[in-house]
């Protein structure tokens, strides 16, 4: 498990990548990630506002304008047949082409990434006319038409707009569109947060349903850990612009390791599970205009020690990758703080080791 | 020992579609008590009414028609009467970044609910009952806190600005409109287990409004399931979130994110297996608003049948649980009959 590859070939390999958004105080929002994404795996990336996910998809995806810059890195896709091309060097007609064709994103806040005076055809039909422009009108129609049967919607809503549709209908309207060129790696960035439970049980159905179809692989970024232990092959928690733990959605939830996913998972109150004291994280975010030097979870961890400060921590692979200095032998030679330990082993999702709670009363 | 007492509370509110004047009926006919120490969740999704219910009892909203009484007196119109009946009941808003006036200070926020509802004589007495109460949100130092402007706090402590706030006329019923659902999740526990320790200092009555199941459970005694303006369920908050008896309810707790429940898509969970009744699975999305006059759930309900066309009345599932659905008709007859015969 280099980068936790998720066993098959990758079709995304993304190396060291760093963003900064320039400013009076530059903020650097991502700090060097690296991982790869699987064909058809489903990689969640979850973290709190802030933490650089968001910028994250937007760099993968090479979307990031001014005043935000990719400042290191790279991005590699692979290609069915083998080849691999160099995201981070392209540009012009070949950057264009390989937007959409092979990564294609769902933005967040569906209920304001459509065009309002555009129809649901016309903003569809540009999709397929940009990339497809030998298409004619009756088959650009067609396409239409088969790509809103494919999410759910009658083909009457084509002559749509926006404000006419309900918050679920215009989510799926982008599924559609991500979906018009049958792209090899889908990016869905808080598809669903807007949205009303129901409506998102529908659209997560509806994702893995065309996923199961067309075989993508799908980087899905939330706040919403519970959601993304239940929907994710592999999951990767990110704090401060770096990321903290990575590993398989099972084992994360079975053992996460790093204090702040044992912080967060033990912060999620289950629908069904026992009434216990729970716990949020004290302390706020990082500031990452200025970042705390090494790990940047230091000033609200309750199990930092003197290391902590000094270095970014590696990802160590202690089950999962965690880049935490508590359990790096060449600090620790004695392993983990105990209460550490003990949290790690007997965390399911939402079951902190704690005393158990009175039922509110 | 106050109980806020609320009965057959409607509001409508006028639409306008194409010049015609289209009533909405926002909430319907909704009765519930809420008592010192005692949380009471109001669970539903966005448009369901519930905030309307909780502004309605702050006298945000003016009701339609019904009845809201504290301690057994109705609430007097009047600008002196509403102001003394908002130092008894106050409200958290849902949105930090909006309720805090971003011209003033910190300070400012906590002193004049101080001095408007006569808690503190003069300025003095106004900074130190301050000082207590950022103390009791957990703000400090509170001298530096009293001075900042809203913009220089994150959304937990602004969250935390607006409680103190809210706790500064000495209240003893607390209107929590989702109050965590615009915070980042690693806040939301605190902010929620602050409030849980003041209602159990003060012995406050907390109504506590939310669209998430998971904390309604975990927070509330009792929970009350809203859809379409009406209150479908309600009952201990165990019996409703992990024994739902109104479809509506078992919809909304299937589809809530579970982490023990991996891949719910590759094993359909009960949301496709119920597809039994004449609407296919529960939830069905094409389903068009069912018309007033019957259950308003019957359009995209796994269970729907004839008799849904009927008005619903509250049906009894057990003696502290009800539902508004006629599946439970029989249930209820029947636990009426075993109370008429004889032991």
């Amino acid at each position: 498990m280099s980068s936790g590859g998720g066993g098959a070939a990758p079709v995304l390999s993304v190396r060291d990548i760093a963003v900064d958004y320039a400013g009076p105080r530059t903020v650097h929002a991502v700090r060097g990630v690296s991982f790869d994404l699987g064909r058809s795996e489903v990689l969640g990336i979850a973290g709190e506002s802030g933490c650089g996910k968001s910028t994250l998809a937007y760099a993968i995806a090479r979307l990031l304008r001014p005043p935000a810059r990719m400042t290191a890195g790279s991005v590699v896709f692979h290609d069915t047949d083998g080849t691999a091309i160099d995201v981070t060097a392209l540009s012009g007609e070949a950057l264009r082409t390989f937007r959409w064709r092979r990564v294609a994103m769902v933005f967040q806040g569906a209920m304001n990434a459509l065009n309002p005076v555009l129809s649901v055809r016309a903003q569809l039909g540009d999709v397929l006319r940009a990339h497809l422009p030998d298409l004619t009108r009756r088959e650009r129609e067609d396409r239409c038409r088969e790509l809103l049967d494919l999410v759910g919607i009658e083909a009457r809503w084509m002559s749509g707009y926006p404000h006419e549709l309900s918050g679920g209908m215009r989510q799926r309207v982008m599924i559609a569109m991500a979906m018009a060129l049958r792209p090899d790696v889908v990016i869905l960035d808080e598809p669903t947060t807007a949205l009303d439970v129901v409506v998102q049980r529908e659209i997560l159905e509806e994702i893995d349903r065309l996923r199961s179809v067309f075989g993508f692989a799908v980087i899905f970024i939330t706040h919403d850990l519970s959601l993304l232990l239940e929907i994710s092959d592999r999951l990767i928690i990110m704090y401060g612009g770096l990321i903290v733990e990575q590993g398989r959605a099972t084992e994360i939830q079975a053992g996460a390791h790093h204090p702040y996913t044992l912080g967060m998972l033990g912060s999620i109150p289950t629908l069904r599970g026992d009434r216990r004291v729970l716990h949020g994280i004290p302390g706020t975010p990082p500031d990452l205009a200025d970042p705390p030097s090494g790990c940047p979870f230091t000033p609200r961890c309750r199990y930092a020690f003197g290391a902590c400060g000094a270095a970014v921590p590696p990802l160590l692979d202690v089950g999962t990758l965690t880049a935490c200095a508590q359990y790096d032998p060449a600090l620790r030679p004695d392993g983990p703080d105990d209460a550490l330990g003990s949290a790690s082993a007997s965390v399911p999702a939402g079951s902190a080791a704690d005393s158990p709670v009175e039922p509110a009363s | 020992m106050t109980e806020l007492a609320v009965s057959h509370l409607s509001k409508t509110f006028v639409t306008h579609d194409r010049g015609r004047r289209v009533p909405l009926r926002a909430v319907d006919d909704v009765s519930f008590v809420l008592r010192s120490g005692h949380t009471v969740a109001l669970v539903g999704e966005s448009g369901s009414g519930k905030s309307t219910i909780a502004r309605m009892l702050a006298r945000l909203v003016r009701p339609t028609s019904g009845e809201i009484r504290l301690d057994g007196v109705p609430v007097p119109g009047g600008y002196r009467a509403v102001r003394r009946y908002r130092g008894t009941v106050q409200m958290i808003f849902q949105d930090p970044f909006a309720s805090l006036n971003p011209t003033h200070t910190v300070g400012y926020h906590l002193r004049r609910p101080l001095r408007l509802h006569d808690v503190a004589e003069d300025r003095p007495a106004a900074q130190e009952a301050m000082y207590g109460l950022l103390a009791r949100v957990n703000l400090s130092p509170a001298e530096l806190m009293a001075g900042k402007y809203p913009h220089e706090l994150s959304g937990g402590q602004r969250q935390r600005v607006a409680i103190a706030r809210a706790l500064a006329p000495r209240p003893r019923v607390l209107l929590a409109d989702e109050p965590v659902s615009m915070l980042d999740v690693s806040i939301r526990l605190e902010i929620l287990n602050l409030i849980e320790r003041l209602k159990r200092e003060d012995d406050l009555a907390v109504l506590y409004v939310t669209h998430d199941l998971a904390t309604a459970r975990y927070f509330a005694t009792e929970a009350m399931v809203m859809y379409r303006g009406q209150v479908v369920e309600s009952g201990s908050s165990d019996d409703v979130i992990l024994r739902p008896a109104h479809p509506y309810t078992q919809l909304l707790a299937s589809a809530a994110p579970d982490p023990t429940a991996r891949r719910a898509t590759t094993a359909p969970r009960d949301l496709a297996a119920a597809g039994s009744g004449p609407n296919g699975g529960a939830g069905n999305r094409s389903g068009r608003p069912a018309p007033d006059g019957g259950c308003l759930f019957r359009n995209r309900c796994p269970h729907a049948m004839e008799v849904c066309r009927q008005p619903v009345p509250v049906f009894a599932v057990d003696a502290t649980h009800t539902a508004r659905c006629w599946l439970y008709r029989d249930a209820d007859q029947a636990r009426a009959h075993a109370a008429d015969a004889p032991a």
